[in-house]
């Protein structure tokens, strides 16, 4: 037994943070503000501590922690990270911060609970992340979508009510398929640890169910066409915050669910499904990809973009299968795994930016509409500066962090398949075109309208958000190597649980 | 018999002193002592659990009574879970009942006869004890839904109840006495012994009877009429009432009767209680949905959680009638907070029960709102609240029992559920606040009462090991 340590820190630094804003109350906002503000921080420091402390020779657990939780269930309070989910804690800690910055003098109703739903929420995120206990991972997974709810509901746009209920029934449908395939483990292994499950021997008809089961989970929240129809909803009435947390993070839940889980305990039956995974992926990178070309709106735009961007996680993460069969070799299969997990983390950064920038935009105008904007860059140069990076990070562009993770699974697809590379590099010209043109139609051009021209640059706490984000889709573009030596002997350990039968021979 | 040998069952002996001693106090106090009656009972119940805990022989397992009375740590459990309930209830109840007239000392006589039931069913070990507890309470309950003898619509709930009621006694008793004719002994004991796993149809035929008995005491469908018209009809604080406390010694009729008394037709009855169960769940959550009167609602979300009651019951092994127990008490303590809210809502001439009511209750009673989204998750069945480990219990028992097209539906109507339960959430959060709705009132008791509930549903969410732990223990 371990006791509490580093990860329990990270958790409930943060949700303590979040009700002592609340008990702080709507009339103390201005403490209130300050306490988040540094508890995110502080929360992003000690992650650092995880990062310089991690050990990149080894692929088990580290900073674990394990203490008795249910023993009536066998159920422990579980924590530790591996080379996979700490780059997932570090984008979380570090996306929460602008967030809460993002909010700073923007909301005006409830802002204390605003607050405090972000702090709590980063808390339950990072547990997702960090629990080693399968019931324990749910309890986070599904307690997430409490502060969700609340926070499109709340504050979102006119259709909020209907969006967040969209948003919770499809995830909790999704949820409890999964929460019936991990109890049915558990009557088996009689122990809730992901590892006991991952060891468990199961038959190939048991795996195609449990699979099925997560697939769906995983599914809908990454999300995967056509369980994709929630999200484009959410994020158009999610305010700024809340469209960043979900694209940025609660995306990558799904992604990191496969590899977690999917991978690991059904590998039998993520083989022989594999050309299902591939296929949805590669309708969601190749369909949505024309899909958000004809969006009116820049939050729907962007939210097709991620749907179509995440289509590469999954496409990395279950084209192992077809790299192995083709090649023979794990190293292709590795330079996939590889690429879904940079992926995910650049497009965190990526599309949070973007989101953020469209709330620049609405703060000002309050219009998403494409239609209303139109020569941004003649009175806001900075800020026109900034969203065409991100725009340009967003289609790929070699130098920034969207070209890495998308290179990297073009690659190992094309190990695969010359026709799944093809279709995959498509993303190259759609994705450019989609972004590009949204830019072009907001930022350049001649000043569409009397309100555009009353339009004024970016202030300094605005400046500073995308700027940092900035920097970090540069440095990861530019110099991938840091994330990829964490990852690299994780990857490999799951790669070879991943293509190691369990069926008896 | 010497005094030691009856100290079990001190909880039973002492109520009924009290409830002699609170209805001669209360006709003599007269109506300018209005306070003394609560205080009273308060007092007993207070008196009742020191009793229990100083004298009663706790954790101990006796029979008393030639047979007729077990003093098990399952019962122990469920009178003192009784107690609380009963009490935090009446404390809910009070200016409710105040601002209507209505808390007259009747009412707590009769609250305490409806306990005394509670506890003879919670330690029936015969079948003339179960019907007398079956009756004490039934009895009791009717009255009270009827308190309010000038409320046409109460009045009308009464009679239902009532009729129906009888004829569900009557089934009990006609099971028992098809039952007792087979085995030729009213003590379960006894009548577990005779009735082995080989028995002829009429043992089949009296436990039908005792089956049908039992779901229309629980509420289960097909044999629920009553309970959604009793819900809406009776006073709020006499809704509160039944949503709780009985709901706890019908667990134990079912139990005791059942899983002991005829354990034989263990395979009969569990088959029953799965077609049962399956129409409960499914009714239940789908007809939840259209109502528009939140204790109507409520009464369709109780016939929803029965059968996830009944759910453990069908997996026919100890550790699924634990999660039954632990899914009982969860859903007792989460129904008395909301009725709590329900009641701090009301006014003289507001009811606070239609949904509406609570349309953007967030911004007028931010405290009540929170409790209420709490307590509304929880029986949604969402983590990190109390309700979730009950539903994920009862889920794995079927597992573990390999009921695969139950636990499918336990989880598809649990989604369906959470739409109901996620519509309070959104009225009192997202929707504007409606035009005529009065502030509710500021009871610095009962609010803080209220608060607790909802804080103690979130602890237990998080650290729910103990109680898993003590429903597991009292019923190995």
């Amino acid at each position: 037994m371990h006791g509490f340590g580093l990860l329990s820190v990270l958790i409930w630094l943060p949700i303590l943070a979040g009700l002592v804003v609340l008990l702080l109350g709507e009339r103390s906002i201005r403490a209130g503000r300050w306490v988040a503000l540094l508890a995110s921080i502080a929360t992003f420091a000690i992650s650092i501590l995880a990062y310089t402390g991690f050990d990149t020779s080894t692929a088990s657990l580290q900073f674990v922690e394990k203490l008795s939780w249910i023993p009536t269930l066998n159920a422990f309070y579980g924590l530790g990270l591996d080379g996979i989910s700490l780059p997932l804690v570090l984008l979380t800690t570090f996306m929460t911060i602008p967030v809460i910055i993002a909010g700073w003098t923007v909301i005006e109703q409830r802002p204390a609970q605003y607050y405090a739903a972000f702090l709590i929420m980063e808390g339950l995120m990072i547990g997702v992340f960090s629990a080693t206990d399968a019931l324990l991972f749910y309890f986070f997974w599904e307690a997430m979508l409490i502060p969700m709810f609340l926070i499109i509901g709340i504050w979102g746009g006119p259709r909020r009510v209907y969006a967040t209920i969209k948003f919770f029934l499809y995830t909790f449908l999704g949820s409890v398929l999964m929460l019936a395939a991990l109890i049915y483990m558990y009557v088996q292994t009689h122990d809730y640890s992901i590892a006991a499950f991952q060891a468990l021997p199961l038959t190939l008809l048991q795996q195609r169910w449990i699979f099925l089961a997560f697939l769906l989970a995983f599914a809908v929240k990454v999300p995967m066409w056509p369980v994709h129809t929630w999200l484009p909803d959410a994020h158009v009435e999610a305010p700024t915050g809340g469209s960043v947390i979900l694209a940025a993070i609660m995306l990558k839940m799904g992604g990191y669910g496969f590899l977690r889980f999917s991978l690991p305990i059904t590998p039998d039956a993520s083989r022989e499904l594999v050309m299902l995974v591939i296929t949805l992926s590669l309708i969601a990178v190749v369909y949505i990809g024309f899909v958000a070309m004809v969006q009116q709106d820049m939050k729907k735009l962007i939210a097709y973009s991620s749907i179509a961007h995440m289509g590469f996680v999954t496409l990395g993460t279950f084209g192992i299968y077809a790299v192995v069969a083709a090649t023979g070799s794990l190293s292709g299969a590795v330079l996939g795994v590889d690429g879904a997990v940079v992926q995910m983390v650049s497009h965190g950064l990526i599309s949070g930016a973007l989101f953020l920038c469209v709330g620049v935009l609405y703060d000002r105008m309050h219009s998403r509409e494409i239609a209303s904007y139109g020569g941004v860059v003649n009175v806001m140069p900075y800020f026109a500066a900034l969203m065409v990076f991100f725009g340009m990070a967003n289609s790929g562009l070699p130098g920034t962090s969207g070209f890495v993770g998308e290179f990297m699974v073009i690659l190992a697809s094309f190990k695969a398949s010359f026709w799944f590379a093809f279709l995959a590099a498509l993303t190259l010209i759609l994705g450019a075109a989609y972004t590009l043109w949204m830019i072009k139609r907001v930022i350049f051009g001649p000043v569409a309208n009397s309100h555009v021209a009353q339009l004024t640059d970016l202030n300094g706490r605005e400046f500073l958000v995308l700027g940092v984000l900035a920097a970090a889709v540069l440095l990861l573009g530019l110099y991938p190597a840091p994330l990829l030596n964490i990852m690299e002997v994780s990857v490999h350990h799951l790669v070879q649980q991943a293509v190691h039968s369990k069926l008896p021979l | 018999m010497t005094w030691a040998s009856v100290a079990p069952a001190v909880g039973e002996i002492f109520l009924t002193f009290a409830i002699c001693a609170v209805l001669l106090i209360d006709a003599f106090a007269g109506e300018k002592r209005r306070g003394l009656t609560p205080t009273l009972t308060l007092l007993a119940l207070a008196a009742t659990a020191a009793l229990m805990v100083g004298v009663g022989q706790v954790g101990g397992h006796v029979v008393l009574f030639n047979g007729l009375y077990v003093a098990d740590p399952l019962a122990d459990v469920l009178k003192f879970a009784a107690l609380l309930f009963v009490a935090v209830g009446l404390l809910y109840s009070r200016s409710y009942m105040s601002q209507r007239g209505t808390d007259r000392g009747e009412y707590y006589v009769l609250t305490l006869t409806a306990l005394l039931g509670i506890f003879v069913l919670a330690s029936a070990n015969s079948l003339l004890t179960v019907y007398i507890g079956v009756e004490l309470l039934a009895l009791s309950v009717y009255a009270m839904v009827a308190f309010d003898r000038d409320n046409g619509i109460a009045a009308e709930a009464a009679m239902k109840y009532f009729v129906l009621g009888a004829i569900a006694s009557g089934m009990l008793l006609y099971g028992m006495s098809i039952i007792y004719g087979i085995t030729g002994s009213l003590g379960l004991d006894e009548v577990a012994m005779r009735l082995g796993a080989t028995h002829g149809a009429g043992a089949i035929l009296g436990l039908t009877f005792i089956v049908v008995a039992v779901a229309f005491k629980l509420g289960a469908v097909p044999f629920h009429m009553w309970l959604p018209d009793v819900y809406e009809g009776a006073p709020t604080n006499v809704t509160l009432f039944i949503a709780t406390a009985p709901k706890i010694a019908y667990f134990s009729l079912a139990l005791r009767l059942l899983t002991h008394g005829l354990i034989g037709t263990e395979h009969e009855w569990s088959l029953m209680l799965g077609v049962l169960a399956v129409l409960t769940l499914v009714l239940g959550n789908v007809v939840a949905i259209v109502q528009s009167n939140l204790k109507r609602m409520l009464a369709y979300s109780a016939i929803s959680n029965v059968g996830f009651i009944i759910l453990g019951f069908v997996t026919g092994t100890q550790a699924g009638y634990a999660a039954a127990l632990f899914f009982t008490l969860a859903y007792v303590l989460v129904t008395l907070g909301t009725f709590g809210v329900i009641l701090l809502m009301t006014k003289k001439g507001f009811e606070a029960d239609r949904l509406d009511d609570y349309k953007g209750l967030y911004s007028r009673d931010p405290l009540l709102a929170l409790v209420m989204m709490v307590l509304m998750f929880s029986t949604a069945g969402v983590p990190p609240f109390l309700g979730f480990w009950a539903k994920l219990w009862i889920i794995q028992q079927l597992w573990a029992t390999g009921h695969i097209w139950l636990v499918i539906i336990a989880l598809v109507v649990s989604v369906i559920g959470a739409f109901y339960y996620l519509r309070i959430v959104r009225l009192m959060y997202m929707d504007p606040p409606g035009a005529s709705q009065p502030l509710p009132e500021w009871q610095p008791g009962v609010r803080l009462a209220v608060g607790v509930n909802g804080l103690v549903v979130l602890v237990l969410g998080v650290l729910p090991g103990w109680l898993l732990a003590l429903c597991s223990r009292v019923l190995h």
